[in-house]
């Protein structure tokens, strides 16, 4: 058994301190230490992008992060951007262009599509399919889900 | 035309309610915010974790498992072998009546004695976590005798090595299909086209992996099964009879599911064994497939080598068909469906828009060892439409016509109707005449013509390809039941009127995402007469929904939605003659609008249904004495007219090469389809789009490639290519509704449309914009590599 290691982090406003295994990974950590279950597992190898969460105003990998790495930063998880109300306006866009079939991708694809939006003012619908294109979805087409974007441009 | 939905009573002034608006879905606000329950994110107490000790040999015995190490290892509960398994699980044998010959050996829950592809489960480790039962899996020591292996499916119809020793070939099912005057018929032609086509083996990649939750009380002998499965009764049924719990005992219960498309129909092994070793440990246990299991133990599809052969006049008309499908299937046909409905599909469909009368057919499923394969989104139509659309194409160019015109020399005329075709399939009503000029029309494919012929001067390569195509949908116990498969061709509904005025569906068909709880809140409000926002949709739970068959084969709107079609008149009926009593009118005046009772005639409101609703629950004292009201009612539906509900459609798809590196870049794809009613437009269309990119995937980027030794050579996310969304094209869907009148609802499926046609729509544009060139691909999935090489550069 390998030694747990103390590490502090700020996960959607609340700081916990908690002792954990260098090898769990971030979205590990959140989901079976904090209960946090929106962020989900789609590969754990980085591809997928199912497990996109924001470490200090960067979307990150969940998979490909150590908890322990997280010591000292600030973590958003989609349970935290949906209470802030920061994604609504998305999950509104979202909801009305029917851009999510089975929503196991979709926590991941609006803070992607967040992280967009709030680097580019009026990102054109190439950039948005260059954005998105590290979420994999296979339910939709992706259009549903790129019209949702291009619906709240300059809203 | 717009199905004409009797849902009120004739005479009346209402509408059609929801059916045909494009609404929101209904209880999906949770996926949008990270607060769904998909079966990993479920908390239990006493919870234990299963992994799995696979093959790493494609067909090995097993000589010798050690498991002194890995028992030991921090957390672990138990370790178990196969023999061990069996005890509390009986193995099976995916075998159907209907399919003539078709043969397996018996399958067990974890192999014993040898390990029939690489990735097969020889061990389970439980422990009180998932990362400790992984620690262990790599404690598992194992001496293996490596097996001759199969890996081509040539050489396992040849035959010189068998994989099962109780059989005397590798042949797992096979058919022939002759309705006579074929060779007299290409005799006759003026030109016969031949080719082969290649189509590699893919799988799903639902995002979520497989999932099992299992829950045995030892108190109660009773087994609750959480599952990401889209056929919650006929898991109950089989936990049932192979784990020895009387069925009403057994609860299998979906939650969110991540994805499904086929993949989640079927029986697991390393599903069972979870499920066994729940009752053996008396507590709950859970096995999530991580990506690699995934690649490694999630049914494949595909992998097909067809010939066919066409026969043509000068004047364009096809007059007969010829076809020899060879598809491998793994060492083991998949339980329950089996393996051999694939190809038999194949068989059925090969040619299927067209109006020739000799079609003679043989196909071969063989054993080899390689992962099984099974039924995914669409089965077999992808491999039909394709080849028949390839083939058309090729004879259209030997003839000078252009593909447009020789579809529609050959598509059976929309007054054909009903039509037998000479596979056997009948068809009630299709429309691929309309669907063409309405396809020519919205591409503006004249326009297309010239400006590619225009760019060609430019060196420019651009194709154009069209896919016209056949559908199952809503199948009649035909399709499994007849075989002896308990599987149910019915579905049921129950709709209750709540003491608010709000109405409860309880649906036996699941919701993996499609959208059916949403079209059934449609459906729903508009039978009972309220309004969207009153109805609330349960389904996915054995111990709460009447009894049915779940989500495959496009059956979910036009089964499911026709019996809760069914009970919501029902309903509308029984909340009248309690109206009729409170308001003493007669029952004939009234009618339900919005929420409240009103005058058939007038509209005027008389009673609202939050009221009746008191008085039926709370006061039925002032109800007459000899009147019962009825406020939950149950309707079943089961198609019996057709064996299946065909539909059609077609697709085209504009693509460019670009002759020096191989690449194919997707401009623009289109889609007309018709599914009879449609009840919800934009979920149908985005239902067509993600359909349209699993088959763009398939012709373009996925394949599990395994090597000589059968080993699989990319089953991983990042070497096993997905289609993403900067390389998809925008999709244009458009509908023609010809409504089945099998049903009152008049809907068919939509599910597998869009993953049927892709394939094939894009290998003719690949090939038309390789024509020039004079190059030709026949084998999915068209990679840079497989383009370069028909242009002679590599």
């Amino acid at each position: 058994m390998e030694h747990a290691v103390e590490a502090t982090l700020t996960v959607n406003g609340a700081k916990v301190t908690r002792r954990i295994q260098p090898r769990v990974h971030l979205v590990d950590f959140l989901r079976e230490e904090l209960g946090l279950t929106g962020s989900h597992i789609g590969c754990e190898h980085g591809v997928c992008g199912a497990c996109t969460v924001r470490v200090n105003g960067e979307i990150v990998r969940g998979c490909l992060m150590l908890a322990v790495q997280a010591d000292g930063c600030t973590v958003e998880t989609i349970e935290g951007l949906s209470d802030s109300q920061e994604l609504a306006r998305l999950q509104k866009a979202f909801h009305e262009h029917n851009a999510f079939q089975c929503g196991f991708c979709t926590p991941a694809m609006l803070m992607a599509a967040q992280d967009l939006l709030l680097h580019k003012k009026s990102p054109s619908r190439d950039e948005i399919r260059a954005h998105i294109s590290g979420n994999y979805c296979r339910c939709t087409g992706y259009q549903a889900i790129v019209d949702a974007i291009e619906s709240v441009i300059g809203k | 035309m717009k199905a004409e939905l009797p849902l009120h009573a004739p005479g009346t002034q209402l509408d059609k309610g929801y059916i045909g608006q494009s609404v929101p879905r209904p209880n999906t606000q949770r996926l949008l915010q990270g607060r769904g329950s998909f079966i990993d994110d479920l908390r239990f107490p006493r919870l234990a974790h299963v992994a799995f000790f696979r093959s790493p040999y494609a067909h090995a015995r097993i000589k010798k498992l050690d498991f002194s190490k890995a028992i030991k290892s921090p957390g672990v509960l138990a370790v178990f072998d196969g023999p061990k398994v069996a005890e509390y699980c009986k193995p099976w044998v995916a075998v159907l009546a209907h399919l003539k010959g078709i043969k397996s050996p018996p399958q067990h829950a974890i192999a014993i004695g040898r390990a029939c592809w690489q990735g097969e489960a020889v061990a389970a480790v439980v422990a009180e976590s998932r990362s400790q039962a992984e620690d262990a899996v790599a404690l598992v020591e194992a001496e293996w005798e490596e097996l001759p292996v199969v890996v081509d499916m040539e050489e396992a119809l040849a035959g010189k090595k068998i994989i099962h020793p109780e059989f005397t070939d590798n042949i797992c099912f096979k058919r022939e299909h002759d309705t006579g005057g074929v060779d007299d018929a290409f005799a006759q032609a003026d030109l016969v086209v031949e080719d082969t086509f290649h189509f590699g083996r893919h799988t799903g990649v639902c995002l979520e992996g497989r999932a099992i939750l299992a829950d045995y009380n030892a108190a109660e002998h009773s087994l609750t099964v959480y599952h990401a499965t889209q056929a919650p009764h006929m898991m109950q049924d089989i936990f049932s009879r192979h784990l020895g719990i009387p069925e009403a005992n057994v609860r299998v219960i979906c939650r969110d599911i991540g994805g499904s498309f086929g993949i989640k129909v079927h029986v697991y092994a390393d599903e069972m064994a979870t499920a066994a070793i729940s009752v053996i440990l008396r507590r709950p246990v859970k096995f999530v497939a991580d990506r690699l299991e995934s690649f490694l133990s999630d049914i494949h599809a595909r992998e097909h080598r067809v010939k066919v052969k066409v026969g043509v006049k000068k004047t364009g008309e096809i007059v007969a068909f010829d076809l020899d499908d060879l598809t491998a299937i793994g060492p083991y046909s998949v339980y329950p469906r089996t393996s051999g409905i694939e190809g038999n599909q194949v068989v059925n469909l090969t040619g299927g828009p067209y109006k020739h009368q000799k079609y003679r057919a043989k196909m071969h499923c063989v054993f080899t060892n390689k992962n099984v394969t099974c039924q995914y989104r669409a089965v077999g139509h992808p491999i039909a439409v394709a080849l028949t659309e390839g083939i058309v194409d090729l004879a259209a160019q030997k003839l000078g016509i252009d593909p447009a015109l020789f579809r529609k020399i050959n598509l059976i005329p929309d007054e054909a109707y009903p039509y037998t075709f000479p596979s056997g399939i009948k068809f009630e009503k299709l429309s691929h005449h309309q669907a063409l000029d309405l396809l020519l029309k919205k591409m503006d494919y004249q326009a297309l013509r010239e400006e590619q012929k225009a760019l060609r001067g430019k060196g420019v390569y651009r194709g154009i390809g069209l896919a016209a195509m056949i559908e199952v949908t809503n199948p009649s116990p035909a399709f499994y039941g007849v075989g002896g498969a308990r599987i149910s061709a019915q579905d049921g509904a129950t709709l209750r009127l709540e003491p608010t005025g709000m109405v409860t569906v309880m649906c036996s068909v699941t919701e993996q995402g499609q959208g059916t709880e949403a079209i059934f809140h449609q459906i729903a409000a508009s039978a009972v007469g309220v309004s969207l926002d009153k109805i609330k949709v349960i389904t996915g739970d054995t111990g709460v929904t009447p009894y049915g068959g779940g989500t495959w084969a496009s059956r979910g709107a036009g089964i499911g939605g026709e019996a809760v079609l069914q009970a919501g008149r029902a309903l509308r009926s029984n909340i009248l003659d309690i109206a009729s009593k409170i308001l003493s009118v007669e029952k004939a005046e009234l009618d339900i609008l919005n929420n409240e009772i009103v005058n058939k005639l007038t509209l005027e409101s008389k009673l609202p249904l939050a009221e009746l609703g008191r008085v039926a629950y709370f006061r039925p004292d002032t109800l007459p004495v000899d009147f019962q009201s009825e406020l939950t009612v149950t309707r079943h539906y089961t198609p019996r007219q057709y064996g299946f509900t065909f539909t059609n459609g077609i697709q085209a798809s504009l693509v460019e090469i670009d002759p020096d590196t191989g690449f194919v870049k997707l401009l623009k794809h289109w889609c007309v389809e018709d599914s009879g009613t449609v009840i919800n437009p934009m979920l149908v269309d985005e239902q067509i789009r993600g359909g349209v990119v699993q088959g763009i995937g398939a012709a373009l980027y996925e394949e599990c490639l395994y090597g000589p030794d059968g080993q699989l050579l990319n089953g991983n996310m990042a070497d096993y290519l997905v289609p993403m969304s900067g390389e998809m094209p925008d999709i244009s869907c458009f509908h023609i509704e010809t409504p089945t009148k099998q049903a009152q609802l008049g809907a068919k499926g939509v599910g597998e449309a869009g993953t049927a046609g892709a394939p094939g729509a894009i290998m003719n544009a690949v090939n038309d914009a390789l024509l020039p060139l004079n190059a030709r691909v026949t084998a999915m999935p068209f990679t840079p590599e497989r383009i370069l090489k028909a242009l002679r550069k590599v």
